[in-house]
């Protein structure tokens, strides 16, 4: 019998909310799942948002009655809260978030570092903004409640997963007992320690690293603006580095390098967790400051991933498909592109309007992604942590050296989560001019925001389906444009058309933008009417052309949903 | 065996970096010494602006160690 935690978490800024389990009715088997999600995290409700975006219903199961223990990902960028825009949770983080775009490194109480993350008037959203992820998972929780599509079982222990030819057999305990449910497609969405990854003995490749961290958050009112702040070797924890971040609600983040050698139960120890933050405080000039412990937790940097996504009918998302470092923010903000992608491929697959072949693309997209990320993390881990011997002292040299030599300091950028872009993408059109512009996201890349007026965004009016961004100043979309674009909505096909360049609404376009200024057109690299971009779901480019045709258009659309 | 792909230094110059590298290097410290070797090292790397140049040296040095 699964007996999940009944007593809300202790918190000092957090409202736990404990909900009432999901049990099952004795001697009735719950209803066959088309879409069974497992895990209630970030990649876990982001996917069942993102389902239900394109139409498919799905059953979300979690051990838990709650949300996150603990602040964890505090966080999320910029291609994030885009993301989140697409479910409809951006509005509630930025309202409650913390955004910034400085970040400083400090060596010998001298600041060597000082990274300006730039901020484009183009772009909605900040670089960065923390929030702590109870909220984001109780704005997350907010939109799949009101979501028909989305059914969410708390108190449901997945304990044995079997795959079948066309489905997959889970057993679930629950404090009524267990159950069996089936589903067509099972996403493990089950975080860092995947049982479900356990259960199917799937084997992670990458490194380990040996570094230990120590997480602590802290309820303190410190006179310092949101910015990353980081500090190598002081002189109260040697060769080590700490970082610190705001949160909202009166709480700062302060990470910390153990000594080597030290076990994660005697850093958590309460006498040492005070007596090192009473000394970090010291060091910034701040000591004495009262302050009171919140949460902590114990982290090593590992960079490890999947090499394959799919496993029949298993597919892995987020922390459960692959394990990255913090440095760079690298946990939640991938497993929100993973989750939004993986919701849109999946959805065409079960929509009947791609092969299952669609999902391979998925994978691959995603684990390129993936390895993309555990390179440049390797980066930022191997000087935030660095191994034994020629990192330590090529780290240790550069510390030295940036006190008075500008050119080492670039090495303190931590590479900060990005989008990656879908290169090589099998979707992307090989027919198109893609080569042929100087300007504009290209292929596979995700999409350039652009201003429209006050508190209107191009990325605003993208999304849901396939869009198609035809740059014109006449009155109606080409004819034989119109003709294809009708073919395949009659298919049942999702896919807009947003004009843009002209006054007055276009025919035959959902939208019309008018561009007054060549704005748009400019960030876009469109240099005569007639160009234009097809983006994916998730936005991402899959073909551009400079002046588009009927049959090429056609050519794109099949190319981009292999039968 | 190849040789170094930068030019040679005079006689009179390779004796004076010969002599200034060991004091630096007893100056360092012996628990310094690492430390100051990889700091004159990048410095060194930065000075000849081309990490290919850099790797050749590198394969020579790990050369008959």
């Amino acid at each position: 019998m699964h007996t999940p935690d009944t007593q809300a978490r202790p918190s000092l800024y957090y409202d736990y909310q404990v909900h009432s389990p999901w049990l099952p009715t004795p001697g009735q088997t719950p209803a066959h799942a088309r879409v069974l999600i497992v895990g209630t995290g970030p990649a876990g409700m982001v996917t069942a948002l993102e389902l239900a975006r394109h139409g498919v219903a799905s059953v979300l199961l979690t051990a838990e009655l709650q949300v996150s223990a603990g602040s964890r990902a505090i966080v999320f960028t910029r291609r994030s809260m885009e993301i989140l825009q697409q479910v409809g949770v951006a509005q509630r983080v930025t309202e409650n978030g913390l955004p910034w775009r400085f970040g400083n490194s400090y060596y010998r109480q001298q600041k060597v570092f000082r990274l300006e993350a730039p901020h484009d008037p183009d772009d909605r959203f900040f670089p960065m903004i923390n929030i702590q992820q109870q909220y984001l998972e109780e704005y997350l929780l907010d939109a799949c409640k009101a979501q028909p599509l989305i059914e969410v079982r708390w108190g449901n222990k997945v304990t044995q997963v079997q795959p079948q030819a066309q489905g997959v057999t889970v057993e679930v305990d629950t404090p009524a007992g267990p159950y069996t449910q089936t589903a067509d497609w099972l996403v493990a969405a089950d975080g860092g320690r995947s049982g479900i990854r356990s259960a199917l003995q799937l084997e992670m490749e990458g490194a380990s690293y040996e570094g230990q961290f120590v997480i602590a958050d802290i309820q303190i009112d410190l006179p310092l603006p949101t910015e990353r702040l980081a500090f190598f070797d002081p002189s109260w924890n040697p060769g080590n580095t700490i970082l610190m971040h705001r949160e909202p609600r009166g709480i700062w983040r302060i990470d910390y390098q153990l000594p080597a050698g030290e076990s994660p139960e005697e850093a958590l120890q309460p006498q040492s967790l005070r007596a090192r933050i009473d000394a970090q405080l010291e060091m910034i000039g701040l000591g004495g400051t009262p302050w009171k412990l919140d949460w902590s937790s114990v982290y090593s940097a590992r960079t490890l991933t999947l090499p394959d996504f799919v496993h029949g009918r298993v597919i892995f998302t987020g922390d459960a498909a692959h394990l990255l470092p913090i440095f760079g923010v690298r946990g939640a903000n991938t497993a929100f592109q993973d989750a939004q992608s993986l919701g849109w491929h999946l959805a065409y697959v079960l929509k009947g309007l791609a092969g299952p072949q669609l999902l391979r693309n998925y994978s691959e997209e995603r684990v390129g992604a993936a390895r993309e990320i555990i390179d440049e993390a390797g980066k930022s881990t191997r000087f935030m942590t660095p191994p034994k011997g020629g990192f330590s002292l090529l780290r240790d040299a550069v510390l030295s050296l940036s006190l008075t030599q500008a050119f080492v300091r670039p090495l303190y950028h931590w590479r900060t989560s990005r989008p990656h872009a879908y290169v090589h993408s099998a979707l992307n059109a090989p027919g198109d001019d893609n080569a042929l512009f100087t300007e504009g996201p290209g292929h596979g890349a995700p999409p350039q925001n652009v201003r429209l007026g006050p508190d209107t965004f191009l990325l605003d009016h993208l999304g849901g389906g396939f869009d198609l961004l035809y740059f014109t100043t006449q009155e109606a979309i080409p004819l034989a444009l119109q003709e294809t674009l009708a073919r395949w909505r009659e298919k049942g096909f999702p896919l807009r058309v947003i004009a843009i360049g002209s006054a007055t609404p276009v025919a035959g376009a959902d939208l019309t933008l008018a561009d007054a200024q060549g704005h748009c057109r400019q960030r876009w690299g469109i240099r005569a009417r007639g160009g234009a971009y097809l983006l994916r779901p998730d936005q991402h480019v899959c073909a551009r052309w400079l002046n588009l045709d009927a049959q090429r258009l056609g050519d794109a659309l099949r190319h981009a949903l292999p039968q | 065996m190849s040789d170094t792909p930068t030019p040679d230094l005079p006689i009179e110059q390779l004796e004076r970096v010969y002599d200034a590298l060991a004091q630096a290097i007893d100056a360092a410290g012996e628990d310094r010494r690492e430390l100051f070797l990889v700091k004159l090292a990048l410095l060194n790397a930065n000075a000849l602006g081309s990490a290919d140049v850099f790797q050749a040296h590198l394969d020579i040095a790990l050369q008959d160690l």
